[in-house]
């Protein structure tokens, strides 16, 4: 392993870009593979740029034979995150609980009475505005974003946000009837039925859940299912359209 | 992924610091290994460590290896069987292989 390629590991882990180094066991020479570009000595190996993409997805680092040649795959994803909105009761027993499942959590409100770091300790607190505070954050694919403030004003822009994005996950505290009007207000703002039908609402499993705690455990089992189904999907053999 | 990037954090100082340093990595595992694969061992040319490959079983053998390495610069590959009664001795109630990548950071 080359010292450059540490730096750009921990470069990519700063970020939160997913990487994978694929090392040829015979000479240890090396790709550094990102989901939008490949860097050194093997990145010219169409092959072995495939098979990282792929164990990336998956999130898995394994042993692989390409063309003959055994290659390492080291896959580093960053961990899952938990964007909670609405630092509100709920969210006080989401986040410790979320950060022991090993989410990287952070609560955003922008309202400076409910956003303190007393009430979450040991976890992000971000006193913005949800957008602007996803725009810095940026969204991907191994983030689930819950909107709990029951405030149109504040969770519609997170949920229109998170629509747009890739987030494995999109969860919203309300009624169904809440849920119902809600989709007519993001109609307006431009969401697709389709986009609309991404979102978990009312949000959690249905193990009839009444105290903050309890609510809390069944939209974490929510996203545990959520990203559990989407790792199985990606491993499911690929049926060839007929 | 924060354990396997510790590991590379303290690599990456030691050989900041001018010191000769190799990486060992679990690149494959059969049966119950105490380890998952992409586990980590850093080891400096003082024979000093950091992050596991086993959980204590291999460690021994990995850095003597981890020395040659640094010292001829070649890569290598290394089988290893856990057989129950080591694991054991390490207070590990479990068998399995392992395969270790060593190599030296350039």
């Amino acid at each position: 392993m080359k010292a450059e390629t540490i730096a750009a590991l921990q470069a990519a882990r700063s970020e939160r870009r997913a990487v994978v180094l694929a090392t040829r066991l015979s000479d240890a020479a090396e790709a550094l593979v990102y989901r939008d570009k490949a860097e050194g000595p093997l990145a010219g190996d169409a092959a072995v740029v495939a098979a990282a993409r792929r164990a990336m997805e998956v999130g898995r680092s394994e042993t692989v034979d390409v063309g003959g040649a055994k290659i390492f795959l080291n896959v580093y994803v960053p961990p899952a995150r938990l964007i909670v909105v609405g630092a509100v009761h709920i969210a006080q027993s989401l986040a410790p609980m979320a950060t022991m499942l090993d989410f990287d959590v952070t609560v955003v409100d922008p309202r400076g009475a409910w956003a303190t770091t007393n009430r979450f300790p040991g976890v992000k607190v971000v006193q913005e505005w949800a957008d602007e505070a996803f725009n810095k954050m940026g969204l991907d694919v191994s983030t689930a974003v819950v909107t709990l403030t029951h405030d149109p004003k504040l969770d519609d822009p997170a949920l229109e946000a998170a629509l747009r994005s890739d987030v494995f996950y999109v969860g919203a505290l309300g009624s169904k009837r809440t849920h119902a009007k809600r989709k007519d207000r993001l109609k307006e703002a431009g969401i697709t039925d389709e986009q609309f039908e991404r979102i978990h609402g009312p949000v959690g499993l249905n193990i009839g859940a009444k105290s903050p705690a309890e609510i809390a455990v069944s939209i974490l089992g929510q996203i545990i299912e959520a990203r559990a189904r989407r790792l199985e999907a990606l491993l499911a053999p690929k049926v060839a359209a007929a | 992924m924060s354990d396997a990037l510790d590991v590379l954090d303290q690599v990456g100082k030691w050989k900041a610091s001018g010191k000769g340093v190799a990486i060992a990595t679990v690149i494959t595992t059969w049966g119950s290994s105490p380890r998952p694969v992409g586990s980590q061992l850093g080891v400096d040319d003082s024979g000093a460590m950091v992050g596991s490959v086993s959980g204590g079983c291999i460690e021994g053998a990995v850095v003597q290896e981890a020395l040659a390495a640094i010292k001829d610069g070649k890569p290598r590959l290394l089988d290893f069987g856990v057989t129950d009664e080591q694991a054991w001795d390490v207070g590990l109630a479990c068998g399995g292989k392992v395969q270790v990548f060593v190599e030296k950071v350039n």
